[in-house]
């Protein structure tokens, strides 16, 4: 009897809305994910859509030809590449492959002939890279295709070359930049630290300061000395400032150790990196100091928003469950533009990415580098005049009644209605 | 110039009217108690003296400045003690009080007023322990060190002694009853009836928001021909309760 009576007590406590409502929002954010990367995955056991440029149009380019329009979708043929790159863009393939002239000419005369691999990526998200994988599959088939050819022709070659009758060279086209022998998995892969530390380091650096900052409200309220330092002769305005660059200073702190030590494990994933510089992808100062200022802005943004949601805290304990609210802004759009780009995510997905302020720092510096100004410019403004708001909401909060006594609860409001009622 | 004039001052919370028209004045150079039953509106009423709530109607003056359009210079010129208030425990009793004192001034000032802060917590060498590890005592102490160290020209006290044993009680009554040297007033708050007749020069008694009773402790025992400010307190609420 006791015991159950212990039990009833600890689940009806432990078991509020306060701590239900993260843990289906959380499922809710894991499902989201899954069909985003389901979505991927279809994408690759489609059949892969290309563009064909044959400009030998000799007799083992059309093997090529045919055996690529049998194992791909083939939105572009054509002899001009231009045209082509064109075409295929536009018809959503993700490569163009180039047949140049003499191709047959010179596997026959005893030389491997060379592919032109013209890749068409849209994104830089760690999925994105995906849908390169297919195309792999195509050369191959393709090579078989040849050896077959070549053996069955008894063309008297060096048996290297009947095996091996082609040979490839990448071009990958990115965001309008043409970057000349390198497939898109190395560029993904340079890319990698950008797309996984930037996002979690600012979703770390939101989640460590935030909890800061709430935190300090919960312990205003149950160390009982949020009344007297409301009396102190300082506008509630620097209260509000005063706790926010404070905690951004320890949760900057915080997320620096933490970043260090993740990024010594991620070197380890750095093998073949190149040298984006060399591609005109390096960042210059002005690019940098944006990166800064859309940081700033967004820990600002979120730390005024923790700052009216530590209003609400009674305790330390209940600040704590506030935080719920921040981890969600700032883990939706890390997860989304770890593997996927803003440009080749859906226009929802667009939209909710634009309105959190926090997504905008973790895509600076990929925009950046591929000369994307709008979308930073907008999202500084963006989240500039949030933060405006937010910060004006949490002063408007320090001068009213609302932190000692928590606002009107809600029979008073009913009552209120009642009697407004004729 | 009065210290204090409040002048028909209410609050409602929602439906519940904490504050139903209450006026009263505090002269330079006096303690003012403020007495009744939990509940009566006396936090509520210090508080929003103390610029903490606002009112829903009425005039709160402090010093000639209006709590409501002039927060900012009553901060300056007030101190307020709450009834239940804490202090930040990671800090030693003495950094609190030098981030108190850094609030209305610098340099030597912060200094003096520190010093003045120490002598009146009068905690020896625990002033410099983290606040975590004081008694309760200790803390409020601390506290009234905090709120009088500023030299205020009102201090406005919840409860001061709360949580004081007898001796310490008795030395901070003395502390505030110097304080108001120099024409410095006090308004203060208190369940303890031989603190308000020992303390105060004039008391007000509030039941439900009103206030129902006023003048100065020989006043009332003589009116009340009690012994004492409680069988006052006891006679007045028990007729407030009947005739409300």
């Amino acid at each position: 009897m006791g015991i159950r009576n212990i039990i009833g007590k600890e689940v009806r406590e432990l078991l509020t809305p306060q701590t239900l409502i993260p843990i289906v929002i959380v499922a809710v954010i894991f499902a989201m994910m899954g069909g985003v990367i389901g979505d991927i995955g279809e994408e690759v056991t489609q059949r892969p859509v290309i563009g064909v440029v044959d400009q030998d149009e000799g007799e083992l380019s059309q093997i090529a030809g045919s055996v690529l329009g049998a194992a791909a979708r083939v939105v572009h043929s054509g002899t001009d590449v231009a045209e082509g790159l064109r075409r295929t863009e536009e018809g959503g393939g993700v490569a163009l492959l180039v047949f140049p002239p003499e191709f047959s000419e010179r596997i026959l005369g005893g030389e491997p002939g060379t592919i032109e691999i013209h890749w068409i990526m849209r994104g830089l998200g760690m999925m994105d890279s995906i849908s390169s994988a297919p195309v792999e599959g195509l050369i191959l088939a393709v090579n078989n295709a040849l050896t077959v050819a070549l053996i069955e022709g008894n063309v008297p070659l060096n048996p290297e070359v009947i095996l091996h009758p082609t040979t490839r060279s990448d071009t990958t086209l990115v965001k309008g930049k043409t970057i000349s022998g390198v497939p898109p998995s190395a560029i993904a892969n340079t890319l990698m630290s950008q797309s996984i530390m930037i996002p979690l380091l600012v979703m770390m650096l939101m989640m460590m300061a935030g909890s800061t900052v709430i935190s300090s409200m919960g312990l205003e309220k149950e160390n009982k000395t949020l009344e007297t330092l409301l009396t102190m002769p300082v506008s509630r305005g620097s209260i509000v400032t005063g706790k926010i660059v404070g905690s951004a200073a320890v949760g900057l702190v915080m997320a620096l150790i933490y970043m260090l030590g993740f990024s010594f494990y991620m070197r380890s994933f750095q093998m073949g990196a190149i040298d984006l510089g060399q591609y005109g992808l390096a960042l210059g100062v002005l690019d940098y100091l944006l990166v800064g200022v859309s940081l700033f802005l967004a820990l600002l943004a979120g730390l005024a928003l923790c700052i009216v949601l530590g209003t609400f805290a009674r305790d330390y304990r209940s600040a704590q469950t506030l935080l719920f609210p921040i981890t969600a802004m700032a883990m939706i759009p890390m997860f989304l533009i770890m593997f996927k780009d803003f440009a080749t995510v859906s226009l929802g997905l667009q939209a909710i990415l634009f309105l959190i302020p926090f997504s905008h720092p973790m895509m600076a510096m990929r925009a950046l580098m591929f000369d994307e100004y709008p979308l930073v410019l907008g999202g500084i403004a963006y989240s500039a005049v949030f933060s405006a708001v937010v910060i004006a909401m949490a002063v408007r909060i320090f001068k009213s009644d609302r932190l000692l006594t928590g606002g009107t609860p809600r029979r008073q409001r009913a009552a209120r209605a009642r009697r407004r009622t004729p | 110039m009065q210290a204090v004039e409040v002048r028909d001052l209410r609050k409602d919370y929602g439906a519940q009217k904490a504050v139903q028209g209450i006026s009263f004045g505090v002269r330079e150079g006096e303690i003012f108690g403020l007495i009744g039953p939990n509940g009566a509106g006396k936090t509520t009423t210090l508080r929003i003296v103390s610029t903490l709530l606002s009112m829903t109607s009425g005039s709160v003056r402090v010093f000639g400045h209006d709590v409501a359009t002039e927060s900012d210079a009553v901060r300056r010129i007030l101190s307020y003690l709450p009834e239940e208030a804490g202090a930040y425990r990671n800090l030693t009793g003495r950094a609190y009080l030098e981030f108190i004192a850094r609030f209305f001034g610098n340099g030597e000032k912060v200094k003096d007023m520190v010093e003045r802060g120490v002598e009146i917590a009068d905690l020896g060498e625990r002033i410099n322990d983290k606040i975590s590890t004081l008694s309760k005592g200790m803390t409020r102490r601390l506290l009234v060190g905090r709120a009088l160290m500023t030299d205020p020209k009102l201090a406005v006290l919840d409860e001061p002694t709360s949580g004081l044993d007898v001796i310490n009680a008795r030395e901070i009554r003395g502390i505030i009853r110097n304080s108001t040297k120099g024409g410095r007033a006090v308004l203060l708050s208190s369940h303890n009836m031989l603190e308000v007749e020992l303390l105060c020069d004039r008391i007000a008694l509030i039941h439900e928001g009103r206030i129902v009773e006023a003048g100065s402790p020989a006043e009332l025992k003589g009116k009340y021909a009690a012994g004492n400010i409680e069988d006052v307190f006891a006679e007045v609420v028990k007729w407030a309760s009947a005739t409300s």
